[in-house]
């Protein structure tokens, strides 16, 4: 349930405030965190916020906390109805490629709530990223309701609100720095528990220095890339995600070089190898992965990648890790 | 390969368009361009397939094969041996 309910200005509709509280910002920061994501969902149904009437706007959003928190709070100065959807928590747009932020639901949730008997027009402003789940002209057929797509970001619904239109920049997804950086805790928190251990299982197949080097593949590729990502030549992640492992390596490869001069050129040169085969391989890896937080990747893009560039990561990552295993395993009989 | 995001599934038939633009509103990166009256197909290469054009075009002149551009997702989804990718 949402934590602002008060009044009810009428029957069974709850009244919400646009205010958000210190304990909002701290669900929200838990939730960019990545814990709770699962809790808390708001209830579906229909919201007042300010003192709406029969003629004010109605706006649908998601039981997501954040998704719904952003929409009331760009309401301050707003009297109307907030129409939330059972997208069993989750943001409008990853819920809208899914479906439950849609057409059925939308129509369901018009009907669950006799929205036509709270308000006498029949216009419904929909978030504009709900559109891949919601066809508007199935859901005027089915409920006589029209569905007029608002701006991108719910900051801009008083400005939509004054002219009745979005302009073509409240129409495009960005991906800025900003919204790349939000990503950087939660990235940072997932990986720490797996950074652990697969530098724990590279110690045991090459030392101190093969466990750095997953160390700093898995960093760069899951908390530095998707920061650094527009600033890396090519096109494709995956060859970003080379480049910049590849870079990386290069220090290690200078280490192995000039740190172990009680070993042979030859032995030296094959550790050298392993971190040029391991540490761009994981990189690249993830660097493959964070195509899903973007917001602009293509399915056939990525297919293309996954069939193009998997296997030649997959073929250095094996092989770096058998020359390892093979180099320690000499170490100790003292080849 | 250069650029694996140039090439995608979306279409356009112009013929099939009743100029409702309801493509240009729901597309997030600007695909299609209000021009002279009608709608049109410019920017193809910034598609990322999210199919809101398609579920909106009330003619079908839009068609896509939409789904989640993540390797994460395709990847579980092949191992797993299932068929509707899905991020969640």
């Amino acid at each position: 349930m949402p934590s602002q309910t008060t009044d009810t200005p009428a029957p069974n509709i709850p009244t919400i405030s646009a205010h958000i509280t210190l304990a909002n910002r701290w669900d929200h920061l838990k939730k960019r965190l990545g814990f709770g994501r699962n809790k808390s969902h708001i209830e579906p149904g229909l919201y007042a916020i300010g003192d709406p009437g029969p003629k004010s706007p109605v706006f649908a959003s998601a039981n997501y906390s954040l998704s719904f928190d952003a929409l009331r709070s760009a309401l301050k100065r707003v009297d109307g109805y907030i129409l939330v959807l059972d997208t069993k928590g989750i943001n409008v747009w990853c819920a809208a490629g899914k479906g439950t932020f849609g057409t059925d639901e939308l129509v369901q949730r018009i009907e669950a709530t006799s929205l036509a008997d709270v308000v006498v027009h029949r216009k419904l402003i929909v978030p504009q990223l709900g559109a891949p789940g919601t066809a508007a002209h199935e859901v005027k057929k089915r409920s006589g309701f029209i569905v007029q797509y608002g701006p991108v970001r719910a900051r801009d619904l008083p400005a939509y609100l004054k002219t009745g239109e979005a302009t073509d920049e409240m129409r495009r997804v960005r991906f800025t720095l900003k919204d790349r950086l939000v990503l950087f805790p939660v990235e940072v928190i997932h990986m720490l528990i797996p950074t652990a251990v697969i530098a724990l299982l590279f110690y045991l197949i090459g030392g101190l220095p093969a466990a750095l080097g997953a160390a700093v593949a898995i960093t760069l590729g899951a908390v530095l890339f998707p920061i650094l990502f527009p600033w890396i030549p090519t096109a494709n992640f995956s060859t970003k995600g080379f480049i910049l492992g590849g870079l990386a390596a290069v220090p290690f490869i200078v280490i192995r070089f000039t740190g172990g001069t009680d070993t042979e050129l030859w032995q030296r040169s094959i550790w050298g190898l392993t971190h040029l085969l391991l540490i761009p391989s994981i990189t690249a890896f993830l660097a493959l992965n964070f195509t899903g937080s973007t917001t602009f990747t293509s399915r056939s893009g990525v297919r293309k990648e996954i069939f193009t560039f998997f296997p030649v990561m997959a073929w250095m990552f094996g092989s770096g890790v058998v020359i390892s295993i093979v180099m320690t395993i000499m170490r100790f009989i003292r080849v | 390969m250069l650029n694996a995001y140039t090439v995608n599934t979306l279409r356009f038939n112009p013929e099939l368009c009743n100029n409702c633009v309801m493509c240009t509103t729901v597309c997030p990166h600007a695909v299609f361009l209000r021009m002279n009256g009608a709608v049109r197909l410019e920017y193809p290469e910034r598609c990322m397939e999210c199919g809101a054009c398609q579920v909106n075009c009330p003619t079908g002149a839009i068609s896509v094969d939409s789904g989640v551009g993540c390797a994460t997702a395709m990847m579980i989804t092949a191992l797993k041996g299932q068929k509707e990718v899905s991020c969640g």
